[in-house]
């Protein structure tokens, strides 16, 4: 197709081709996301059905047959029994979806409070920037830990299962959300000084659509990579919180879940519960992260 | 006059150039303010082309922006066409909006780089609701093929055209409107001067077709002296001289425009020794007292230090000097 062949052309692709990084990155990533979506058709086990789990199966060291049921597992199991392999298909399923979520959450109210602030500007803009400086000034993790707490406390224990990962979406996106309106706030300083927004102001076009026409288009070049780094970002602080207990619920474990309740066994010898969670992590957050240095890169005309 | 299409009354403009707040209270300082524009008053007639030249700073800009309603004005009136600009608002002022334009400086801002060249000229057409449908297309088409381009440029992107390209897509999107009154903010000081010649003829042109009025910001004179039918001389924010066209070239009467003329290169070689302008132009929030003109003028009297010229009749227009007056008999 003529969009596709001028895609193709395009200076993006073009650094995209050429970088081996970048290619490695986004097939990593890809490979990863599509497992996590496609995780029930993937994986072996269903890890969540209780009726297919085995206790003697548990603890099986990978590649080797149980010694008692002579089942073999890639990655081995845990102590329940449930296969290594496909908890972390789950898990990853889990981990992405908080980690997008929480990015499009915190882009969204990013994007619409830093054009607020730099079509505003006057008071507006200063309310908003030093309310951004004080939260800048705390470790995002301490923000996304105090509003999960402060908003676990306003749910009903009853209800607490299900909601649980929408607040985690909400204390994430919620710590993160400056990263967003800083830059838009910047850009759309910078392009509401630019002759085309006189042009249109000129002719009395609504402010509304001038902000959203006009100026949003030009603005989301910068805000792409930070949400591209902002997704490995969340993904750890998703495993973080899991890690240290108050993030998703057991019943749907992340990977953040999987590593702490590996890290439990590893001075037992069982490192595989630990080991193998831990790579995927590594492995996802690495090439989201990459991926997001050669946005970076490739969007900075003065890099090239 | 019945035939003024832009009438500017005694247009000031004060811009608070104050340090924060705290900082004013800490340091004990006044607030202040800079004057860009001082008690302007001019008339542009129907069909006419009037140019503003000045240098630097000396508010011809913020003229052109006061004039469509991108600043308001501080004191002063606009009218236009007999509308009383400042007070207008709702349907009546989207009504005078369309009838007047803005042409800019830089055709590399002034064209949205998101947005395909058809969009951008029919957007002035969707925000006054003047077509629908198809009918758009068209006449995006036969504004393109009027700045002469083609219509199939329309879906390109500025991008893939050349300075002088944009601002021919600059003033079509101008043109889309069917404005009567257009205010061209030095709309070729950005391009090469080959490209420049082509750029004015081509507004010369749809001048004469269309019946337009221009308010043409410059400060090149060559380029002022192909336009303009007068041409008004600002410095420091007032207007020192008013002058028909060709005129202010050949009798130039205020002692600052004398000043810029005898600057101009001269191309022809004739062997005129050229004399530069002498000193800079003077701090705008601290105008010098009286004539803002004397520290610089060779005329100088002690009634300039101290009282502001008035506006005085001159062969050619009017001016504000002391020196033009006659001498009381």
């Amino acid at each position: 197709m003529n969009r596709l062949g001028r895609m193709w052309d395009s200076d993006i692709a073009w650094s995209f081709r050429h970088s081996p990084v970048a290619v490695v990155a986004a097939a990593m990533a890809l490979i990863i996301i599509l497992a996590a979506v496609f995780a029930p058709w993937i994986a072996p086990y269903n890890p969540f059905d209780p009726s297919s789990l085995n206790l003697m199966d548990g603890f099986t060291p990978p590649g080797e047959p149980n010694a008692f049921t002579g089942n073999t597992y890639l990655m081995g199991t845990d102590n329940q029994g449930r296969d290594i392999f496909s908890t972390i298909l789950y898990g990853a399923r889990i981990s992405l979806f908080v980690g997008f979520a929480a990015v499009i959450f915190a882009m969204v109210l990013g994007i619409g409070l830093g054009l607020l602030a730099g079509w505003r500007g006057g008071w507006v803009d200063s309310l908003l920037m030093r309310v951004a400086d004080v939260q800048l000034s705390f470790p995002s993790i301490l923000i996304a830990l105090l509003i999960f707490g402060v908003a676990r406390g306003f749910i009903p224990p009853s209800m607490r299962e299900e909601v649980a990962i929408w607040v985690l979406i909400v204390s994430i996106g919620l710590s993160d959300w400056v990263q967003y309106a800083r830059v838009v706030r910047g850009a759309a300083m910078v392009e509401k000084s630019k002759e085309y927004v006189q042009a249109a102001r000129v002719i009395g076009v609504h402010p509304a659509r001038i902000v959203l026409r006009h100026i949003l288009p030009n603005v989301m070049g910068p805000v792409l990579v930070i949400a591209t780094i902002g997704l490995a970002l969340a993904i750890i602080a998703e495993a973080t919180l899991s890690f240290l207990g108050v993030g998703v619920p057991p019943t749907q474990p992340s990977l953040g879940t999987l590593i702490r309740i590996g890290q439990q066994y590893l001075f037992s010898g069982e490192w595989w519960i630990l080991l193998f969670p831990s790579i995927a992590l590594l492995l996802l957050a690495l090439s989201v992260n990459l991926l997001g240095d050669w946005l970076r890169d490739a969007l900075n005309p003065r890099l090239r | 006059m019945s035939d003024a299409l832009l009438k500017i009354e005694n247009l000031t403009r004060y811009f608070d150039v104050s340090k924060p707040w705290l900082n004013r209270m800490l340091e004990r300082e006044e607030k202040q303010f800079l004057t860009a524009v001082a008690d302007v008053s001019f008339e542009i007639k129907r069909g006419e082309t009037f140019a503003l030249v000045g240098e630097s700073g000396s508010g011809k800009s913020t003229i052109a922006k006061m004039v469509v309603g991108l600043i308001g004005a501080s004191e002063g009136t606009i009218t236009f066409d007999g509308h009383n600009m400042t007070g207008t608002a709702g349907a009546e002022m989207r009504d005078l909006r369309r009838r007047f334009q803005m042409i800019f400086q830089d055709p590399f801002a002034s064209l949205n780089p998101r947005w395909r060249v058809g969009d951008i000229i029919a957007e002035p057409i969707h925000t006054f609701g003047l077509l629908k449908g198809a009918q758009v297309t068209n006449r995006v088409g036969e504004l393109l093929d009027t700045v002469g381009l083609s219509a199939k440029d329309a879906e390109k992107f500025p991008h893939e055209f050349s300075g002088g390209q944009r601002q021919r897509i600059a003033i079509a999107r101008a043109l889309s409107s069917k404005p009567e009154f257009i205010v061209c903010d030095e709309p070729t000081s950005a391009l090469d001067v080959s490209v420049q010649a082509q750029i004015l003829n081509l507004m010369k042109d749809l001048q004469d077709e269309m019946g337009l009025t221009y308010l043409f910001i410059s400060h090149d004179l060559s380029v002022v002296r192909h336009m303009a039918n007068r041409i008004g001389v600002l410095y420091l924010g007032s207007l020192v001289e008013v002058a028909d066209g060709k005129k202010l070239f050949s009798e130039p009467q205020h002692p600052y425009t004398r000043m810029l003329l005898d600057a101009v290169p001269d191309l022809a070689l004739s062997g005129r020794r050229r004399k530069p302008v002498e000193g800079e132009i003077p701090n705008p929030i601290n105008p010098p007292s009286g004539c803002a003109f004397h520290p610089r003028c060779p005329l100088v009297m002690p009634r300039c230090k101290v009282d502001p010229p008035h506006r005085v009749e001159t062969p050619t227009g009017y001016a504000a000097c002391f020196a033009l007056e006659k001498q009381p008999a």
